[in-house]
């Protein structure tokens, strides 16, 4: 007793070991039987589980905090604003933002991205400008550019990357030109796992005064973010792949570049006054938030950073870490295995193919025996092609995920050579 | 609790190793192709029609075992048969893997392994794949045929 009471109480937290059984107690659905085994979650990069601290502040929303916002007098509108501005301050610590004002509340990434590309993009990209994306995009951060570069008669262009998964650093940078508008890309890759250099991408997009969009979803969940540190633009991202609720998630963009852009959607909450002949807008944030938002998925939001902050983002990493690396071990050793994506720099993601046996059988077999993984294109059918792939099984971890559960997806590929064989 | 042996019965993990009639026929006059944007599995069916009658089939394609495999029995079941018959056919193997009717199981003959997809609601897609894709062959359609 008496050695360890000598060092201090926060460096003793840091020393703590990881305690994922703690953790697990916390997500009541992973208690969960499917066909009579345990639930294997492996699914985590479509969407992640929920600790009942999330369930339990959606609730409370509900029974104790509910009215609409930044619109009465009364005692409940008074603390469901001063509730739905605290959560604010709550995301902008979170990535590190400079201001508050330049969090804006969105239905997750998609909308975000959306939100970019039909401001800012309407109005800075024109005929024979370039928006340039790189070969790994999720649809989300292809379809909206792809939809502006037609509607403008621009350009959409296409940074390649390696065998590895990795993005061609060089090829980048030489894709960067004055007709370059904005560079919109991911900080993780959602079908290869792959981190991306982003310092040196949004250094070298400035370096020619082009924007950059990060397409942030897989990103929170795995990394701690900090978007002055990385200087990007905007940054997107969803709640529900960060243990909070669906419907709520996040753009975060530089003030001066929010200033100048137009509103995206029109209707109450994002104007300060209306006549039928002119509509002065309101100030940031709340010019991009049309109408009443999701109060509820705010507050759960809120939950889930305090919920990560609580076990603190650097132990959610390397715990992950660890686990991405045994399974790498672990499944790459099975016969006829080829993993997709093997790049340096990884977080959480393990996709793979199997010799011989479609994707969509393994992902069937693995269902009987509790254990969910994602198999397809993982709305990203650019990456298939270029591995020359239909699709494949993608097992990607969280927080509460297990080594015993990477033992029972090894456990669970071996069968399905068994039906096969 | 749906057994994994009812899905991947040996004929089907047979037929889909080894397809049957698994050829771009060079005689075809009409042709369809099929996709499940789902799983990326994409099948093209061509057909040799004599008047009403499917006098030569083939499909080329990638998909899940399911699917190849309902592929290939689908071309044996309905060679030789008239426009009208192997729609019929795929009618009853529709109400087969959607576990709505086991009624003519009989009827369909080796077709009947493939009744425990019904077990299986999100695998009927891939069973029914080549079957759309004939359907649209038949019809001489044009377009491709997606299951979403
Ligand atoms: C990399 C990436 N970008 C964007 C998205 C879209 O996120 P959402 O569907 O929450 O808008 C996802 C998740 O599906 C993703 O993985």
């Amino acid at each position: 007793m008496s050695a360890a009471a000598a060092v201090p109480i926060r460096e003793k937290a840091v020393k703590l070991p990881f305690d994922v059984e703690k953790i697990r107690a916390d997500f009541p659905i992973l208690r969960t039987k499917v066909h009579g085994h345990p639930l294997v979650y492996l699914d985590n990069a479509a969407t992640s589980q929920k600790p009942q601290a999330v369930i339990d502040a959606l609730v409370r929303y509900y029974e104790g905090e509910n009215a609409n916002i930044h619109r009465g007098v009364h005692y409940l509108s008074q603390i469901a604003t001063e509730a739905f501005e605290k959560a604010r301050e709550t995301v902008r610590a979170f990535v590190n933002a400079a201001d508050a004002r330049e969090i804006i509340f969105t239905r997750g990434t998609t909308e975000a991205i959306n939100l970019v590309a039909q401001t800012y993009g309407r109005v800075h990209v024109g005929a024979g400008d370039e928006v340039l994306i790189t070969a790994m995009e999720h649809h989300s951060n292809i379809v909206p550019w792809q939809m502006l570069c037609e509607e403008k008669g621009a350009k959409l262009r296409v940074a390649p990357m390696n065998d590895e998964g990795e993005l061609l650093l060089e090829e980048f940078e030489k894709l960067l030109s004055p007709r370059t508008k904005i560079v919109a890309v991911s900080h993780v890759s959602n079908a290869l796992g792959t981190i991306n250099p982003l310092k040196q991408m949004i250094a070298a997009a400035h370096a020619l005064g082009i924007p950059v969009v990060v397409d942030g979803a897989q990103a929170v969940p795995h990394l701690a973010v900090d978007v002055q540190d990385l200087d990007c633009d905007f940054f997107a991202f969803s709640g529900h792949k960060m243990y909070g609720p669906t419907g709520i998630g996040v753009l975060y963009g530089k003030t001066a570049l929010l200033e100048a852009m137009p509103p995206y959607q029109g209707g109450g909450d994002m104007i300060s006054s209306v006549t039928f002949e002119k509509t002065i807008y309101n100030k940031l944030p709340h010019k991009f938030e049309a109408g009443t938002p999701d109060m509820a998925g705010v507050a759960g939001l809120k939950a889930a950073i305090e919920y990560m902050n609580g076990i603190g983002i650097e132990k959610i990493a390397a715990h992950e870490h660890d686990l991405l690396e045994y399974a790498t071990e672990v499944v790459g050793a099975l016969p006829g295995v080829r993993l997709i994506g093997t790049a340096r720099e990884k977080a959480s993601v393990l996709s793979f193919v199997l010799d011989e046996v479609h994707p969509h059988d393994i992902g069937t077999i693995l269902d009987q025996q509790g254990i969910a993984v994602r198999t397809g294109h993982h709305c990203a059918q650019p990456v298939m092609e270029r591995f020359h792939i239909p699709a494949t099984v993608r097992a990607s971890f969280a927080v509460y995920n297990t080594r015993k559960e990477v033992d029972a997806l090894a456990r669970g590929l071996r069968k399905v050579h068994e039906v096969f064989a | 609790m749906p057994e994994l042996r009812d899905l991947y019965q040996e004929v089907i993990l047979e037929h889909s190793k080894a397809p049957r009639n698994y050829k771009a026929l060079e005689s075809a006059n009409q042709k369809a192709e099929g996709y499940n944007p789902l799983c990326g599995d994409r099948f093209t069916v061509y057909l040799e029609m004599d008047g009403d009658k499917i006098r030569e089939i083939g499909f080329q394609g990638a998909g899940c075992a399911i699917s190849k495999a309902s592929a290939s029995m689908m071309t044996q079941s309905v060679k030789g048969k008239t426009k009208a018959e192997a729609e019929r056919i795929f009618e009853r193997f529709h109400k087969l893997v959607t576990g709505h009717s086991h009624e003519h199981e009989a009827e369909l003959g080796k077709l009947a392994v493939f009744s425990g997809v019904s077990e299986f609601p999100v695998r009927v897609k891939c069973a029914t794949l080549a079957w759309h894709t004939l359907e649209a062959a038949l019809e001489g359609k044009q377009e491709k045929v997606s299951t979403e």
